[in-house]
C-alpha cells in the first residue's frame, strides 16, 4: 500500500519535474551564455528527477511495485509456470520452441554419428573380414534407425495412443475456454491457500497454491496435464519388427566382442554399440502420427493465452526482465529480483537491524552506551602525568597501614581509578565506520596541513619531505593495509592510522598548493603593513589556501570512506564494511544494499555538508 | 631628516639558464620628504624593480640605499605599498583589510575602529565596511588598498600602476584623491605609472627611465602638480606648457622602444 503511493507519487515527481525543467529551459535561455557557471546553479527539479527516475527503475526492476500493485499475480503466474512445467516434456518434442520435431533431432544426429564411424572405420588398420563384419554392423543399426520413420513397421497401437493423447489435449484446451472450469471452489483447499504467507513475507518467494480463481484455473490445467505427459512419455516405437532387429544387433555385437582382439576394433564396435542403444529408446516416430498432437498444442497454447488475459500484460510490464518459475514445491523469483532486493524489503531489513536490540552479529548499527568518564580520563590523561607531581607515592608503616599520598590520588586520577558518572558515547556498526573517518581525517588535517604549508614555504621543508610523502602517496592505501593492521592491530587504532595515512598525504599536497600559490603581492603588502612572519602564515597564508585545503578534505573523506569499508572488509568486527562482508559470504543482497546504501548516503551527506562549508566560508573563490 | 637617498644602485638578476639581466644601473637619486615623484618608463626598464628595492622586497646587488639615515634592508611600516591589482584579502571585508596593519600591531580597539571610519570616509567608502572586497569594483577596491595604506601613517608611500586598470573617469578622480593626500599628509610619495599625462599631472617631480639596462634617463621639475590642488586637472593639460612637456617625453619614449625593436631586430 505505502509502496504503491511513493511509486504513484514518484511518477507524479519525474513527470512534474521533467514538465517543469522544459519551462525553465524556455525561460532560461536569456540568462546566461553557455560555458557561464552560474548556469549550473539551482536546477533543484532535476534532482528531483534523477532521484526519482532512480527510484522508479529500482521500483520497477525489483518488482517491488508489481509487488505492491498486483499482489496476486505472481502467485497466478506461478500457477502458469506449473502448467508450463507439465507441458514442456511434450512441447519440447514439437517444433513450437524448437525448430525441429525431436524425432528429427535425433535422427539427424544419430546418421551424422554413423556417417562419421564408417569413414573413421575406413582409416583403420584393420583387416578385410573385420572391416567388413563391422561395417555390416553399422549397415543393420542404420536401417534399425531408419525404419523408425517409416510408418509401415510401427506397433499397431501407436497411431490410436497419440490419437488419444491430442484429443486430451484438445479437451484441456476446451476446458480452458469453458467457464465452468475447474468446478466449484474446495473450500478447505481454499482456505489452506490463504493461509499461505504472502509474496516475500517467508523464505518461499511465492506462495505456490492458488489463491484466485484464475489460479485455480491454470493449478488444476496443470495436474491434468501432468499425467497426460507422463502417458506421452510412456509411448515408445517398439514394434516387433523394430524389437526384433534391435535384439538381433544385440546379438551379433556380443558375439563379435567374443572374437575381438584388436583394441580399435573393439572401440569401433563400443561406439556402434552406444549408438545402437540410443536407437533402442524408440524416441522417433513417422511424421504423420504425431501431426495432431502438434495442432492439439498449438489450440492449448492458445486457449493458455487466452485464459491469462491480463496477467500477461502485467508479467511483461510490471514484472519485467525476468520469469516466475515452478520447482517442485516452490515457485520462484527468476529475473533481477534475485540480486535486486526490493526497496521496501530493503528498509524493512535496515529497520529491523536499526533496532539496537537486534543489531547486526550482536552490535547495534547505530546507537549510544554509557560509559564512565574515568574511563575517558584514563585514555586522555598519560599515567606519567603523576611522575612529574613533586612528593613520594605512598608506602606502608610498620602496622601495614598503607598512607596515601597526593601523588597517589593524582595517579588514581589519571589511570581512570576513581568513581565517576557515566555519558553517553555513540556506537554500533555505522558510527564506528564514521568515527574511524572522522578520527583519520581530523588527525590528517591537523597534521597534514601544518606540514603542507611548511613545505609550500620552505625549501628545506619541501626537499626532505618530498620523498617522504610522495613515495607512500602513490602506493594504494589497500596494499598498505596488511602492514599496518598488522602493526596496529585490527581494530580502531590500525585503520584509523591507515585512514590518517590516506588524509594526511592529500592534506600535505593540498595545503602545500595552497601556500605556494599564494599571489606575492599579497605577501609583499602584509610585509609592509608590518605583519610578522607567523602573522603572515596565519592571516595571509592560511585563509588564501583554505580553497585548496576545504577541496582536499572533501576529497579526503571521499578517499577516506571507500580506504575504511575496504579495510573493514579484510579485517575487523564492526563497521559498515564489515555487515556488507559478512552479508556477502551468506549472498544476502538485502542487506548487502542496505550497507551499499548506507555508504551512499553517509558519503552524499559528508559532501553536502563541505559544500556547505565550502560556500560558507570561501564565498570570494574564484573571484579575487 | 626622513629624505630617500640611493646611491649607484645595481640590480642584475642571475637567470636560471646562467645569462643574467641588468635591470638598474647606478641609479642615484634623492627624494626629499614631501616630494610627490612620478617615475615613467617603457616597458621593462625596471621601474618595479626600483620600487621593490625601495619597499624592501628586494637587496640591490650593489650601490646603497638609505631612508631617513638608516639602510633599507626590509619591508617595514615606514613604507607603504599599493599594487596595481588591489593585492586586498579577499577573504576580509573592507574594514577589516583597511584595519590590517593596525591589527598586526595589536593596537587598540576602539581606536581602531574610528579610524577605520576616518579613512573610509577620506577615500569615499562610507558603510562599506562591512563589504566583502570581491564584491567591490576595480576603482573601490584600489581605494581600499589605498586607505590600507595610509592608515598606517607611513614616511613614505609607494604605488605600483595604482590606476592602471581604472577606466578614465575613476582615473581622474583617484588622481585627485592622489594629490589631495599628498597635500593634506605631507607625505612623500613614490608612483609609478605608464600614462604621461598621469605622470605629468601627478609629478612635482618625473623620471622618465631608460631600458637594457634601467636607468634614469631624465629627470624633470614640474609646475603641475601644485596647480592640480586647487585648479581643474583637465584645463591644466591644455595648458601649453603641459603639452609641450608631454610631447617631449612621448618623442622620448617613442625613441627608446624603436631603439629596443631596431635591437631586436638586428638580433
Ligand atoms: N625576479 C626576476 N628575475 C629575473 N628577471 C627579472 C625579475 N624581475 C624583473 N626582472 C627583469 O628585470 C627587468 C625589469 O623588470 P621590471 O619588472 O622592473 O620592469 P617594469 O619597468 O616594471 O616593467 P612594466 O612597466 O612592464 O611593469 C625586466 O627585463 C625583467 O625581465
Ligand atoms: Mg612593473
Amino acid at each position: 500500500m505505502i509502496v504503491a503511493v511513493l511509486y504513484i507519487a514518484l511518477l507524479i515527481v519525474f513527470f512534474w519535474s521533467i514538465l517543469h525543467g522544459r519551462k525553465v529551459v524556455r525561460t532560461e535561455r536569456t540568462d546566461a551564455v553557455f560555458g557561464n557557471p552560474i548556469r549550473t546553479q539551482g536546477g533543484y527539479h532535476w534532482v528531483a528527477c534523477g532521484v526519482s527516475s532512480l527510484m522508479l527503475v529500482w521500483f520497477t526492476f525489483s518488482w517491488d511495485a508489481g509487488r505492491a500493485f498486483f499482489p496476486n499475480s505472481a502467485n497466478e503466474l506461478c500457477q502458469v509456470a506449473k502448467l508450463n512445467r507439465a507441458l514442456n516434456p511434450i512441447r519440447s518434442a514439437f517444433p513450437l520452441d524448437n525448430r525441429h520435431l525431436l524425432g528429427t533431432r535425433i535422427l539427424s544426429r544419430d546418421l551424422y554419428q554413423i556417417e562419421l564411424l564408417t569413414e573413421e572405420l575406413n582409416e583403420l588398420d584393420l583387416t578385410d573380414t573385420d572391416r567388413g563384419n563391422l561395417l555390416l554392423l553399422i549397415d543393420e543399426v542404420r536401417e534399425a534407425l531408419v525404419l523408425q520413420a517409416s510408418s509401415e513397421f510401427i506397433a499397431p497401437d501407436i497411431p490410436e495412443r497419440f490419437q488419444d493423447i491430442a484429443t486430451r489435449i484438445e479437451q484441456l484446451a476446451l476446458d480452458l475456454q469453458n467457464h465452468e472450469f475447474p468446478g466449484p471452489v474446495d473450500e478447505a483447499k481454499m482456505a489452506e491457500a490463504l493461509a499461505q504467507p504472502g509474496w516475500g513475507e517467508s523464505s518461499t518467494e511465492i506462495p505456490v497454491l492458488p489463491k484466485t480463481q484464475r489460479g485455480r484455473i491454470f493449478d488444476v490445467a496443470a495436474e491434468i496435464m501432468e499425467g497426460i505427459t507422463e502417458d506421452f512419455s510412456e509411448i515408445r516405437n517398439d514394434g516387433p519388427e523394430l524389437t526384433k532387429r534391435i535384439e538381433n544387433i544385440r546379438e551379433r555385437i556380443q558375439e563379435l566382442e567374443g572374437i575381438a582382439d584388436q583394441e580399435a576394433y573393439k572401440e569401433v564396435l563400443k561406439d556402434i554399440e552406444k549408438i545402437s542403444k540410443r536407437v533402442d529408446d524408440f524416441r522417433v516416430f513417422p511424421t504423420q502420427v504425431t501431426q495432431g498432437i502438434e495442432a492439439s498444442l498449438i489450440l492449448l497454447e492458445q486457449a493458455m493465452q487466452d485464459r491469462q488475459g491480463s496477467l500477461r500484460f502485467i508479467d511483461t510490464l510490471v514484472l519485467p526482465g525476468g520469469d516466475i518459475l515452478a520447482g517442485n514445491n516452490a515457485c520462484s523469483e527468476q529475473g533481477s529480483g534475485r540480486w535486486l532486493p526490493k526497496p521496501s524489503d530493503t528498509l524493512a531489513t535496515f529497520i529491523w537491524m536499526a533496532d539496537p536490540a537486534q543489531g547486526y552479529k550482536g552490535f547495534p548499527l547505530f546507537w549510544y552506551k554509557m560509559k564512565p568518564v574515568s574511563e575517558m580520563i584514563d585514555f586522555l590523561v598519560p599515567d606519567s602525568v603523576a611522575d612529574l607531581i613533586p612528593g613520594e607515592y605512598g608506602h606502608h608503616d610498620e602496622e601495614g597501614n598503607i598512607h596515601s599520598s597526593f601523588k597517589d590520588r593524582i595517579y588514581n586520577f589519571a589511570s581512570g581509578d576513581f568513581d565517576s558518572f557515566s555519558v553517553p558515547v555513540p556506537t554500533g556498526h555505522i558510527w564506528d565506520s564514521i568515527l574511524r573517518v572522522l578520527a583519520g581525517l581530523i588527525l590528517g588535517i591537523l597534521l597534514g596541513v601544518p606540514l603542507g604549508l611548511f613545505m609550500g614555504l620552505s625549501r628545506f621543508a619541501k626537499g626532505y619531505f618530498d620523498p617522504l610523502v610522495e613515495l607512500y602517496r602513490p602506493v594504494p592505501p589497500l596494499a598498505w593495509a596488511p602492514l599496518i593492521l598488522t602493526i596496529f592491530g585490527i581494530q580502531d587504532d590500525g585503520k584509523i592510522f591507515l585512514l590518517f595515512m590516506v588524509a594526511f598525504a592529500i592534506m600535505v599536497i593540498s595545503a602545500r598548493t595552497g601556500a605556494t600559490g599564494t599571489q606575492l603581492s599579497k605577501i609583499h603588502a602584509a610585509h609592509s603593513l608590518g605583519a610578522s612572519n607567523r602573522q603572515i602564515i596565519q592571516q595571509v597564508i592560511l585563509p588564501n589556501s583554505l580553497p585548496e585545503i576545504l577541496t582536499g578534505i572533501r576529497i579526503s573523506i571521499g578517499v577516506c570512506w571507500g580506504t575504511l569499508v575496504a579495510a573493514e572488509m579484510l579485517a575487523g568486527t564492526t563497521g559498515i564494511g564489515f555487515v556488507e562482508n559478512v552479508a556477502r559470504k551468506q549472498s544476502d543482497y538485502e542487506i548487502i544494499w542496505m550497507t551499499i546504501i548506507v555508504m551512499g548516503v553517509l558519503g552524499l551527506l559528508f559532501d553536502l555538508i563541505m559544500r556547505i562549508v565550502i560556500d560558507k566560508t570561501i564565498p570570494w573563490r574564484g573571484k579575487g | 631628516m626622513s629624505d630617500l637617498i640611493t646611491d649607484k644602485l645595481n640590480m642584475v638578476f642571475e637567470l636560471p639558464d646562467g645569462s643574467s639581466v641588468h635591470a638598474l644601473k647606478d641609479v642615484t637619486f634623492t627624494l626629499k620628504k614631501g616630494e610627490l615623484l612620478s617615475v615613467l618608463g617603457p616597458s621593462g626598464c625596471g621601474k618595479t624593480t626600483l620600487l621593490n628595492i625601495v619597499a624592501g622586497f628586494l637587496h640591490p646587488t650593489g650601490g646603497s640605499i638609505k631612508l631617513g639615515g638608516s639602510i633599507i634592508e626590509k619591508p617595514g611600516v615606514d613604507r607603504g605599498m599599493v599594487f596595481q591589482q588591489g593585492a586586498l584579502f579577499e577573504w576580509l571585508t573592507v574594514a577589516d583589510n583597511v584595519n590590517f596593519g593596525l591589527r598586526m600591531k595589536n593596537a587598540d580597539k576602539e581606536e581602531t575602529k574610528q579610524k577605520v571610519e576616518e579613512w573610509l570616509d577620506i577615500v569615499g567608502l562610507q558603510g562599506f565596511g562591512d563589504t566583502p572586497t570581491y564584491q567591490l569594483s576595480g576603482g573601490m577596491q584600489q581605494r581600499v588598498a589605498l586607505a590600507r595604506c595610509l592608515i598606517n601613517n607611513p614616511d613614505l608611500i609607494l604605488m605600483d600602476e595604482p590606476l592602471g586598470a581604472l577606466d578614465a573617469l575613476t582615473r581622474e578622480k583617484m588622481q585627485s584623491l592622489v594629490l589631495k593626500i599628498w597635500k593634506e599628509t605631507g607625505k612623500t610619495i613614490m608612483i609609478i605609472t605608464h600614462s604621461v599625462e598621469e605622470a605629468l599631472l601627478l609629478g612635482e617631480r618625473l623620471f622618465v627611465m631608460a631600458p637594457r639596462p634601467g636607468r634614469l634617463h631624465k629627470q624633470y621639475r614640474l609646475p603641475f602638480a601644485e596647480m592640480g590642488l586647487d585648479g581643474d586637472p583637465r584645463e591644466i593639460k591644455n595648458e601649453e606648457k603641459f603639452v609641450q612637456t608631454r610631447e617631449e617625453i612621448l618623442t622620448m619614449i617613442w625613441n627608446m622602444e624603436e631603439e629596443i625593436m631596431g635591437k631586436v631586430e638586428a638580433a
